[in-house]
């Protein structure tokens, strides 16, 4: 009813209030305690994962030595990367299109690439599983990385889009009469585009190709129905080795990636603070 | 603006070319091809004469596949449900909270969320286990072990776990837009903060809140990878079911029928979200007027 008089908290610094503050704090626990533990337990000198046996790095050992993790490792950091370059040209392309041109089916176009975005993984999983093994049968014995162009081509489907929606959102805030400007001084339509849109939607490429590489090196659902015996994926084979038992090598190989996704994310905020202090 | 001269048009073909036949060969056709498979029937072995037959729509509803439908329905329904309680006072501290506090705050969820699903499930599936950290704790005190891995309660704990982000952002989105001028009011006219929430800032937020709900329910509903390793032999939803029409059990057909029934009730579910937006920019406009 009344409201403290002291005002230590003010009326409105919910944040500050201490039933708030326990359940935010409940929920950081309930988020992070799992994930700590696996990391924890990456380190731990014993095989049964559940008590503390002194600090050990045999895992990480293990892991090193492991050559099939390692190969779905390097096979998941090329594909992410190569699934980042494209989706990053297609992404922007779509998003220059949209925001630029008026044309015959523009609905359906921008209705076509946000559907990926919505689809249900399993049914993209499927429709990729029946169109390269029957419409168009992807060769099963190239050399790598051409062997993973399935996977790099599903991987880029469900990419791009995610950029597409970035890069508009930063398009929104251009400005038109730049790029006129640019024009009235005898730059051609393709080369305005280039010369003065571009350097604008730089940070928009930089966190929609972060956002393309994380979501490619996430993908398990998509990856296990494009994947044959010999494409294997750092998510596919740590799902083969869950199913099978539960190791600290997969703790140790777990922490690994969570460390790369967390490099990753803290470059491009750093990137993109820069970018941003620039003033583009 | 000029889209329709004839300078502009090399530059637009060079721009909309290329994505437009990407996601043409890569997504449209990939997805009709299911579609058509749907109408068909098995030849062979992955054989798939299309014939125009609706049999696999039929079986759909078989009660055993109605049941799983119903199933991934309350799993996805209890999921938002939880991830709503959990999360609303979530985003209700991030509004509030100073620059800083948010930051922070948002960073507190997006971790976990930029993290592998796999190893995230993994991470769960150690905690759970009987002989995991949760039944280590009880078992200090005297209780337990309980069985909680391969039940439903982990698949749910898991699904909420995974989905906690996808309500806590447009929760705090439409939060953050609110008008506190109406919140002080309720308060300075003496309503406690309860009331403040449930009568005054609940409402207005409503047409968010919906979204925000269907934002978590839509994804939670194909759920696959949750429910094969943490949940039971009963705890199956639609995705695993579709798995095995095209894995083990090989009837394309079917599997090709089923994604299209998980398609279109996300699609139903992403209309309603539609129409609930366009009500809230329009109530806005109004409010503003």
């Amino acid at each position: 009813m009344a409201k403290p008089l002291d005002a230590k908290p003010g009326p409105l610094e919910y944040a500050r209030r201490w039933p708030l503050r326990l359940w935010v704090g409940a929920v950081i626990l309930f988020l992070y305690v799992p994930l700590a533990s696996l990391v924890v337990f990456s380190f731990n000198d014993s095989r049964r994962t559940i008590r503390w046996e002194g600090f050990t790095l045999d895992w990480y050992g293990t892991m090193w030595n492991d050559a099939a993790l390692i190969d779905a490792f390097t096979n998941s950091l090329t594909i992410a990367f190569i699934s980042m370059l494209f989706s990053v040209v297609l992404g922007a392309l779509t998003a220059i299109a949209l925001w630029r041109f008026r044309f015959p089916g523009k609905g359906l176009f921008d209705g076509a690439v946000t559907l990926p975005i919505v689809v249900p993984e399993i049914c993209m999983g499927v429709a990729m599983l029946v169109f390269f093994g029957q419409i168009v049968p992807w060769p099963r014995d190239l050399v790598w990385p051409f062997d993973l162009g399935a996977i790099i081509i599903a991987h880029i489907t469900f990419s791009f889009p995610f950029v597409a929606v970035v890069v508009r959102a930063r398009l929104a805030s251009f400005n038109r009469e730049m790029e006129e400007a640019a024009r009235d001084l005898g730059a051609s339509e393709l080369r305005a585009l280039w010369d003065v849109l571009l350097p604008h939607v730089r940070p928009a490429l930089i966190s929609g190709g972060l956002l393309a590489f994380t979501l490619s090196l996430d993908d398990f659902v998509i990856t296990f129905f494009t994947s044959g015996p010999n494409t294997v994926t750092f998510p596919v084979k740590i799902y083969s080795m869950v199913r099978f038992s539960v190791t600290p090598e997969v703790n140790a190989a777990s922490t690994v990636l969570m460390l790369i996704t967390i490099a990753l994310t803290a470059i491009g905020m750093k990137l993109q603070g820069r970018d941003l202090a620039q003033g583009h | 603006m000029n889209s329709a001269s004839n300078s502009s048009k090399g530059a637009f073909l060079a721009v909309l070319s290329a994505p437009a036949a990407w996601i043409t060969l890569f997504f449209v056709v990939p997805l009709s091809v299911i579609w058509a498979y749907s109408f068909g029937r098995t030849l062979g072995l992955t054989e798939v004469a299309v014939t125009g037959t609706l049999d696999n729509y039929v079986r759909v509803f078989d009660p055993v596949y109605l049941m799983i439908f119903a199933k991934s329905l309350v799993f996805a329904g209890v999921t938002t449900a939880v991830c709503l309680v959990i999360g609303f006072p979530y985003a209700l501290a991030m509004t509030f909270a100073t620059d800083r506090g948010k930051i922070l705050l948002l960073l507190g969820i997006m971790l976990p969320f930029w993290t592998n699903l796999l190893v995230r499930t993994y991470a769960l599936m150690a905690v759970m286990r009987t002989e995991g950290y949760i039944n280590d704790a009880f078992g200090l005190v005297g209780l337990g072990p309980f069985e909680m891995l391969h039940t439903n309660f982990a698949v749910i704990v898991g699904l909420v776990y995974v989905h906690l982000p996808f309500i806590i952002l447009p929760l705090y989105s439409t939060l953050d837009r609110m008008d506190r001028s109406l919140i002080e009011a309720s308060l300075d006219l003496g309503a406690g903060h309860i009331a403040t929430i449930f009568k005054v800032i609940v409402p207005i937020a409503k047409p968010g809140i919906l979204s925000a709900i269907m934002l978590t329910f839509i994804p939670a509903l194909g759920s696959y990878l949750t429910p094969d390793l943490l949940g039971g032999p009963d705890s199956q939803m639609i995705a695993s079911v579709i798995e095995r029409q095209f894995k083990r059990a090989n009837d394309w057909p079917f599997g090709a029928a089923l994604s299209f029934m998980l398609m279109y009730l996300t699609l139903l579910a992403m209309a309603v979200r539609a129409i609930q937006d366009r009500r809230a920019t329009r109530a806005q406009r109004h409010g503003d007027a």
